[in-house]
């Protein structure tokens, strides 16, 4: 564009205007059209396409007529310079041969005079033919257009004999085919008068003796310039003897001197003579001609066009016409005659190449313009189509996803089935009399199929986290018992690697919380899990502080950080450095959130430290993202899902915490994560030793009074070490050297255990220690290191300890070694059903079901907890036996069946409670006359087959309690029976 | 034959009766239910189960024969042999329940069909090993002997 303007600057100005004014309303017509362009539905596509084609070609078409007519112009520009410089060219030329020949007509003026002076006015004549001749040849460089002159004199008829006498000839008659080249010298016819020649030039001397007026163009010529006067010019005609064209200028010489305005016929009565000078001109255009530099450029023409019909050409060639060409008029003084010269170029016209390649210039500039615009539209229409294309498969992605979701749903159902089986197999072994090892392994067993059951429900977690479903319990639970059980469950495989696994709980920490133990417990879970995947040497240590605790006491940090001080010697990340990005924590100096909340609300920080292989620093960023592995080859060699971490995140997340990592490759990752409980045992401390968890605290009376001796020369393995043995009720001291302990030893009293060091140690202990009553036990990490221990002992075995430590553990190898009953155990299994026996003894409880053979067997499994059960078949049944006032205490209430279903009997029943309870509290009856009960509100639990969570929340929506499942289930039963009854108070504590 | 003999051949029974699917777990607590107030618990609930399946396998089949199916009532009927069959273990009988369901779903008359004939064929299965098992132990009894519980170490 700027290219155009440039060119066409002055006078395309306006046109230029208009154009920019054309193209800005195109490009802001194009953007308000691609902004339009998003928000059009694909119906208007085609629409849109044949809109722009349109315009797309008006634009080519318009740029096309734009380079066109600057072509024109430009070219038109170049023709008129021509033109201009054809005319200056022709206008110099006409005017140099003008001048010339009034050069050359004056002088033959002049010659005139002369000749009347020096012919006529003496007598005898001063000139002859001899004087004449080499005067005009002398004087030939005054005229230089003239090839002769030649003077006649004027003879009447009367005086011509005594002039032929005088001159020694007779006047001859000039002949009148000029193209005749024979001259008849025959003497002239009688005329009036004669004019004939005497002097003549020599170019020229072959007319002596002619009379001019007896040839047709000489007589014209002298008549008319005695009449007027002035010179006076022939018509062009081929000259005598030469045979080339030329005109004759002829003057007249008078007798004497005449006013300007004399007559014609004075003029011829006062004439002598006629002096005529011979103008070749074709030799003498071309001889001018020459003189000029440019004369190869152009043809010139010069014509006489007296008669305008028929111009005679004077000079020239007549080369065909090409168009272009400029005419010059000639004035040669003569009035009569009227002379042009025309001009032609040599050459035609040169291409008008500027012209051409300004317009193709232009041309192309505009396609390409086009081309842009042309591009930008169908990439903006394959943009659009590709979004469409996307938005497609987003949707068939997300489709996909929900698919996935349910498959994972359905699938997890499917493998939890028979997944119960198991565990209730296993449940039912409990049950069994075992000794302290197979129940050991019976609760290992249990663990790891719970374990496999929490991975499945880990797998529909994400689903729900996907779909923001999962709910939190608040249950009180014992987190020691909880990281016991974690522990119990990793401890083959640490032991299988050699890896000591270990627990460090701080006292501050209450023995009950309130909040969810599954999930708590799942994060632990996948972060120990993930832990000892990746640790082959070392250790995994997991501490369990209250919040305060780190940020009040530096000690706690510094004595744990430092790099040697590690539970099993090997370097550590520091775990300080993965709280760093802790909200937290960084607005510490006050950390007044955790005081203020402290006395019901518990910050705990957990940190899971491992010696593993670390996490490579480009995977680190994205660690908590789901399905995502450090690398595929990971998954290959260690298996799992990817999505432990980022639902541990959204957990802790959930428990207003915080997690976080730091991690240096081949030395180790420490996790940490905080998480908000409450405090279960803050309304009193003696609940502690009533666990409903029958794990650690069953057995810690048998050791009351005991006390320990820890020799191990690492403090935090000892403080580990000291921590399990003091849950047990036994009174610890740590020594970290063997000296140490033997004197402690010596001292007397009841000790036990050990680290792994050596047999050594045993030997000397011996020696020592003859009639002493205390055990040895030696702590061990592997199943390998404490064979070898047996073996080279020898004599006085002692007891091994298989780390990690455990309560339970412990203590069943305490009772074994110290001879402690093992009868005085609870078994496992009983309790749910003992509890139940409790809750549920002498309850009148109403059951409905449609289904008989269902009806029964529920019936038959809450009588065995010595329930009073009540049967009905029917809703409606059931609702006229719970209006109130009634005498049960629950109800069990299948939810599909005929005529009304578990949902409508419960808000029906409801609904006659609510009235009902309104009743008494307006005092229509009595409270007295039912038991004091003010508040009617029958439990009822929907027993059903499938559980999942929508049945559950209609089942909360109908004003149902809770559920179980079909068949009952102890464990469920318990968990929701526990909910409504109050334990029978004289076995409360 | 001896009771021991007897009691072993129970036991053996009962075993394969379970690694073929036809029982589960839940008849092993339908079992445990059973005690000293309430000696025939088992016998009473598996033949309260054959009454009941028997009438609604009858409703299914005449269900099924109408031209038109009402497939809502189907389902109820399935769901009720679904639940009572649950409840005793007879397991081989709810799976079939669940894939007749499925078919009710569907509307898929041929697939009702056929899950009726599986459920009917399930259900003649499960009468006969019952019975069959009933009279093993009404033999020990008879013998003077008692009735082994089964041992869960399979």
């Amino acid at each position: 564009m700027n290219y155009e303007s440039k060119d066409t600057k002055t006078d395309l100005r306006g046109e230029v205007f208009k154009m920019w004014l054309n193209c800005w309303e195109r490009i802001s017509g194009n953007s308000y059209y691609i902004h339009h362009l998003y928000y059009q539905s694909i119906g208007s596509k085609r629409v849109r396409e044949t809109w722009w084609r349109k315009v797309l070609i008006t634009w080519l078409l318009f740029w096309t007529l734009v380079s066109l007519w600057i072509f024109w112009y430009m070219s038109s520009q170049a023709t008129e310079k021509r033109r201009e410089a054809l005319g200056s060219m022709c206008d110099e030329r006409a005017r140099m041969l003008q001048d010339q020949f009034n050069v050359s007509m004056n002088h033959v003026q002049a010659m005139s005079i002369l000749i009347s002076t020096f012919h006529h006015g003496k007598n005898p004549s001063a000139i002859d033919q001899m004087t004449f001749t080499r005067y005009t040849e002398r004087t030939a460089f005054e005229r230089p257009l003239t090839s002769g002159v030649a003077y006649a004199v004027r003879v009447l008829r009367s005086e011509r004999e005594e002039f032929e006498k005088q001159q020694g000839w007779t006047i001859k008659r000039m002949d009148t085919f000029e193209h005749n080249p024979v001259h008849k010298d025959e003497p002239s016819p009688i005329e009036e008068e004669y004019a004939p020649v005497i002097f003549a030039q020599d170019t020229v001397s072959h007319v002596i003796s002619l009379d001019m007026l007896s040839g047709k163009e000489d007589r014209e010529n002298v008549l008319r310039a005695r009449a007027s006067g002035k010179g006076v010019l022939t018509a062009p005609f081929r000259l005598l003897k030469t045979n080339r064209l030329g005109v004759i200028l002829t003057f007249a010489v008078y007798k004497r001197e005449l006013p300007s305005n004399a007559t014609p016929n004075e003029r011829i009565e006062a004439t002598d003579g006629y002096l005529g000078g011979i103008f070749d001109i074709e030799s003498l255009v071309e001889k001018l001609l020459q003189q000029l530099a440019s004369k190869q450029t152009i043809f010139v023409n010069v014509y006489d066009i007296t008669n305008l019909s028929q111009p005679i050409s004077m000079y020239g060639s007549n080369v065909s016409d090409d168009g272009l060409w400029h005419v010059s008029t000639l004035n040669f003084g003569d009035p009569f005659r009227k002379h042009e010269m025309r001009c032609r170029f040599k050459q035609k016209a040169p291409w008008p190449l500027l012209a051409i390649s300004t317009s193709i210039g232009i041309l192309v500039i505009a396609s390409l313009v086009g081309h842009i615009f042309q591009a930008t539209v169908n990439r903006i229409a394959k943009v659009e189509e590709d979004y469409h294309g996307m938005m497609e498969l987003k949707k068939k992605a997300e489709a996909a996803d929900v698919a996935k979701s349910q498959f994972l749903a359905t699938v997890s159902h499917e493998i939890r089935t028979p997944m119960n089986g198991v565990l209730g197999m296993l449940d039912m072994l409990m049950d069994t009399e075992l000794d302290v090892t197979q129940q050991d392994y019976v609760r290992t067993a249990q663990a790891s199929g719970k374990a496999l059951v929490s991975l499945i429900n880990e797998v529909l977690d994400q689903a729900k986290v996907e779909s923001g479903k999962l709910e939190l319990e608040a249950v009180s639970f014992n987190l020691r018992a909880i990281l016991d059980d974690v522990l119990s469950l990793f401890s083959g495989k640490s032991q299988d690697k050699g890896v000591e696994l270990a627990v460090y709980i701080s006292d501050r920490v209450p023995e009950t919380l309130i909040g969810d133990p599954g999930r708590f417990r799942q994060i632990i879970t996948n972060l120990m899990g993930n832990s000892i995947k990746f640790t082959e040497k070392g250790h995994i240590f997991v501490t369990v502080y209250l919040v305060e605790e780190v940020v009040d006491s530096i000690e706690v940090e510094t004595e744990l950080s430092s790099s040697k001080n590690t539970l099993s010697g090997y370097p550590v990340a520091d775990r300080c450095h993965s709280w760093k990005g802790f909200k937290t924590f960084n607005q510490d100096g006050s950390t007044s959130p955790f005081k203020s909340s402290s006395a019901d609300l518990i910050n705990l920080i957990v940190s899971v430290e491992d010696t593993g292989q670390g996490i490579p620093l480009e995977a680190q960023s994205r660690i908590f993202t789901p399905f995502m592995q450090v690398g595929p080859s990971i998954s290959r060699t260690h298996g799992g899902t990817g999505i432990g971490l980022s639902i541990s995140k959204y957990l802790v997340g959930r428990m207003k915490g915080e997690i976080g990592f730091v991690s240096i490759p081949n030395i180790g990752s420490t996790f940490t994560f905080t998480a908000v409980f409450g405090n279960g045992s803050s309304t009193s401390n003696e609940h502690n030793s009533q666990q409903m968890n029958n794990q650690p605290n069953s057995v810690s009376s048998e050791f009351q009074g005991m006390k320990a001796l820890v020799v191990d020369p690492r403090p935090i393995r000892a403080k580990v070490s000291r921590y399990h043995i003091q849950r047990l009720g036994i009174q610890v001291e740590v020594v970290s050297d063997l000296l140490q302990c033997l004197s402690q030893i010596a001292s007397g009293k009841v000790w036990e255990k050990d680290t792994s060091v050596s047999t050594l140690f045993v030997n000397n202990l011996r020696k020592l220690g003859c009639g002493f009553q205390s055990k040895l036990f030696l702590l061990a990490n592997s199943i390998s290191s404490s064979r070898a221990n047996t073996s080279t002992d020898g004599v006085s075995i002692p007891s091994v300890i298989m780390k990690p430590l455990r309560s339970s553990m412990l203590a069943a190898s305490l009772q074994r070694a110290m001879g402690v009953g093992n009868k005085g155990n609870i078994r496992n299994g009983e309790l749910p059903s003992m509890s139940l026996r409790h809750l549920l003894l002498g309850r009148k409880i109403l059951i409905v079901d449609d289904n008989n053979v269902n009806l029964k067997v529920a019936a038959a499994g809450l009588k065995r907890y010595g329930a009073a059960v009540v049967c009905v078949e029917r809703g409606k049944k059931a609702t006229e036996l719970l209006t109130p006032p009634h005498q049960f205490d629950a109800c069990f209430m299948d939810i599909q069946m005929p005529e009304m279903d578990g949902f409508e009997a419960t808000k029906i029943i409801r609904e006659m409670e609510h009235n009902f309870n309104n009743r008494i509290r307006r005092g229509e009856v009595s409270i007295e006359a039912y038991e004091n009960v003010s508040n009617f509100h029958v439990p009822i639990l929907a027993m059903t087959a499938d559980v999942i969570q929508a049945t559950y929340e209609e089942c909360l929506r109908s004003g149902m309690d809770g559920y179980v499942s079909k068949p009952f289930e102890a464990e469920q039963l318990y968990r929701e029976v526990s909910r409504f009854f109050p334990p029978i108070p004289d076995r409360s504590p | 034959m001896e009771v021991g003999q007897m009691q072993r051949r129970l036991l053996e029974y009962t075993k394969s009766l379970f690694m073929e699917g036809v029982l589960d777990n839940q008849f092993l607590q339908l079992q445990q239910l059973q005690d000293e107030s309430n000696p025939d618990f088992v016998a009473e609930v598996v033949s309260l189960f054959f009454a009941d399946s028997e009438r609604l396998l009858n409703d299914l089949t005449r269900a099924l024969d109408q031209p038109t199916i009402d497939f809502k009532m189907v389902d109820s009927h399935v769901h009720q042999l679904k639940g009572s069959s649950s409840s005793i273990g007879a397991e081989r009988i709810k799976n079939a329940c669940v894939a007749f369901r499925n078919f009710c779903e569907e509307q898929n008359i041929e697939g009702c069909m056929s899950c009726l004939q599986q459920v009917k064929q399930e259900y003649c299965l499960v009468k006969n090993k019952l019975e069959t098992l009933f009279r093993m132990e009404q033999q020990i009894v008879a013998a003077g002997g008692s009735i082994p519980m089964m041992e869960l170490s399979f």
